[in-house]
């Protein structure tokens, strides 16, 4: 069933400039970006930096207000949501940030920042809070002595598994991961990772994963969508993605994982986009890929190719996969 | 200020001597202040109550150890109750003035837009004005004594402490914790209390322990110009006052209270330049190495 439903989202930026703040141009962060994401199920957006993954993820999140478009979870447009709904809203969808000392107040306790959520939705004592606090940090792997320990006393590990504890308090049925382990090593990485998939097998949660990472997306991820310069272009689920990648762009992007074996690394031919990704405030007219594709043909920059379905749960936004 | 905070302060004030001197000056002072009535060897004096002629500018002895003013009274238990009120007024104009400025610059700096933008120019207002002219106008408007005193001094020290919530507030909104707030559904109220204000308070401390001096020293300047406290109040600077007119014949009378006032400034200033290199990370690894 689906859970939460991206219809057409844009997110523009304006850039004001001058005394009086008069609009000059808009940033177009997220430009016509649909998907969908069912109960369970584990959805990733890749990209660069500055493909909009992380604008997406604070439209659901409610930190920005969409351009326009709709997010639709569990059946509600939630872009205009008011008062009680709201806050429902928030008790369903959380959310996991880059860096567990930024996202963590420095001035709180730990037992404390897991219980604020509990108390800021139910009708319960600080102490009964604190309470629970503690199981769910038990749950996710800390030992109740740390939970009057601040945030700076914890590693970089530690920190980010009180984070997944706040976000895990409510029992929501959507947590938005931003980059949930680029902040940590490599050892802490693969831990968070095995902890955030036991937790969504067990309060049958749903994930969408924002990362770079394309390791970390193959390993934990259902269905994988690639982003480019504020659009989806290509969508598919996690293997077919990786095994047979159909846009020029998804191509280069796995192309520059490194591999690992030394026998494999000889075979494969590394595709190189030449170039910067072009701004998002003018955008290439056609296909935002154009002027750096590979496989560029002439009706590239005439038009904005559509997302052409190729095969089950898989869609592609290029001119190449057009049926003649 | 965190309990732990509090205790690594006072842990580096330990260590460095001119901090400590600035620490065992503050504490006497408030020592005085607090037990002034009690410790004055001549209580009557000191409030001012009386007028010993045969006593008149006696110099500095065992018995008068700050000598006697015009009219006979002892400086010393003089300048110890006035300990006292310029504790009052330090704690008042600062106490007020935080009252004043950290809500408006945390709510100024938390939502912005116009209504931000209008209690910022507001504040700008304030700040157009010289500190000390503004509160020079305004103490003789409201007339001369010890509340009326507060009350002119804050008016123009609270556009500082919002401006520098502002821009602290500022910083701290856009942080992934306020967002992470903002997730949980906390309504903006608590938001600002419980994660922007406690976050944004570590310069504001430093700053209001360094005004507490200058607080001081803007009082004793209303009184010498006659705009103050009233006579007989033995605040300092009213004391330097009295004591200008007969500077030639008691020279005492006028310097004693003008070396409490120095001592005092001074012990805040060292006190809370301790605080701040306390509360510096930087500083603090700084401090550290040093003594290594």
């Amino acid at each position: 069933m689906t859970l939460l439903n991206v219809v057409n989202l844009k997110k523009y930026f304006p850039i004001r400039k001058g005394l009086f703040g008069r609009v000059v141009g808009y940033v177009k962060a997220v430009d016509n970006v649909s998907f969908s994401i069912s109960e369970n199920e584990v959805f990733s957006l890749v990209g660069e930096s500055g493909s909009g993954k992380t604008t997406i993820a604070r439209c659901i999140l409610k930190l920005y207000d969409p351009t326009d478009g709709k997010i639709i979870f569990e059946g509600k447009d939630i872009t205009r949501l008011k008062g009680k709904d709201l806050k429902d809203y928030h008790r369903k969808v959380q959310a996991v940030f880059q860096n567990p000392f930024l996202s963590l107040n420095p001035r709180m306790r730990i037992a404390d920042i897991v219980a604020e959520p509990l108390l800021a939705h139910m009708k319960i004592s600080r102490n009964e809070a604190r309470k629970t606090a503690i199981k769910v940090l038990e749950r996710v792997g800390l030992s109740a002595s740390l939970a009057r320990r601040f945030p700076s006393d914890l590693s970089g590990g530690q920190a980010q598994r009180v984070a997944i504890a706040r976000a895990l308090a409510l029992k929501p049925k959507l947590i938005v991961l931003d980059e949930p382990t680029s902040a940590l090593d490599v050892s802490v990485q693969a831990q968070i990772l095995n902890l955030l998939e036991d937790l969504s097998r067990e309060y049958k949660l749903s994930y969408l994963l924002i990362s770079h990472d394309l390791s970390v997306v193959r390993y934990i991820s259902d269905r994988v969508g690639v982003m480019y310069l504020g659009n989806i272009v290509e969508e598919a689920l996690t293997e077919v993605l990786f095994e047979s990648p159909l846009h020029p762009y998804t191509q280069a992007l796995l192309s520059a994982v490194p591999e690992p074996d030394p026998s494999l690394k000889k075979l494969r031919k590394r595709i190189m986009l030449p170039g910067e990704p072009p701004s998002s405030i003018s955008p290439p007219k056609g296909c935002r890929l154009h002027p750096r594709c590979p496989r560029v043909m002439d009706v590239c920059s005439k038009g904005e190719p559509p997302l052409i379905e190729v095969g089950e749960a898989h869609k592609v936004k290029c001119w190449l996969y057009a049926k003649k | 200020m965190s309990f732990e905070e509090a205790r690594l302060i006072f842990k580096l004030i330990r260590v460095n001597p001119i901090s400590m001197t600035g620490l065992i000056i503050v504490t006497a002072f408030v020592v005085m202040g607090l037990l002034a009535p009690y410790i004055t060897p001549y209580p009557e004096d000191a409030w001012g109550l009386t007028y010993n002629i045969e006593k008149r500018y006696l110099p500095p002895s065992l018995e008068h150890p700050f000598g006697t003013d015009e009219m006979g009274r002892d400086v010393f238990s003089r300048v110890i109750l006035g300990a006292r009120f310029s504790l009052l007024i330090s704690v008042g104009v600062v106490g007020l003035a935080l009252l004043i400025g950290i809500p408006i610059g945390l709510v100024a700096g938390y939502l912005g837009g116009r209504a931000g933008t209008l209690l910022m120019r507001i504040t700008d207002m304030f700040l157009a004005f010289p500190p000390l002219l503004l509160a020079i106008a305004l103490a003789a408007t409201l007339g001369r004594g010890l509340v009326n005193v507060i009350i002119a001094l804050a008016i123009s020290w609270w556009p500082w402490y919002s401006r520098l919530v502002y821009v602290q507030v500022n910083s701290i909104k856009n942080l992934p914790y306020v967002d992470a707030a903002k997730i949980i559904g906390l309504s903006p109220f608590k938001i600002m209390v419980r994660h922007v204000l406690p976050n944004a308070l570590t310069p504001v401390t430093v700053q209001a322990a360094l005004d507490m001096g200058s607080a001081i020293l803007e009082a004793a300047g209303l009184s010498f110009l006659g705009v103050g406290v009233k006579p007989p109040t033995p605040e300092w600077g009213l004391l330097v006052s009295e004591g200008w007119a007969t500077i030639n014949i008691a020279w005492w009378s006028s310097l004693f209270p003008g070396l409490a006032i120095l001592v005092t400034v001074i012990g805040f200033n060292l006190l809370a330049d301790a605080v701040r290199e306390a509360m510096d990370p930087r500083l603090r690894k700084a401090i550290v190495m040093r003594r290594l």
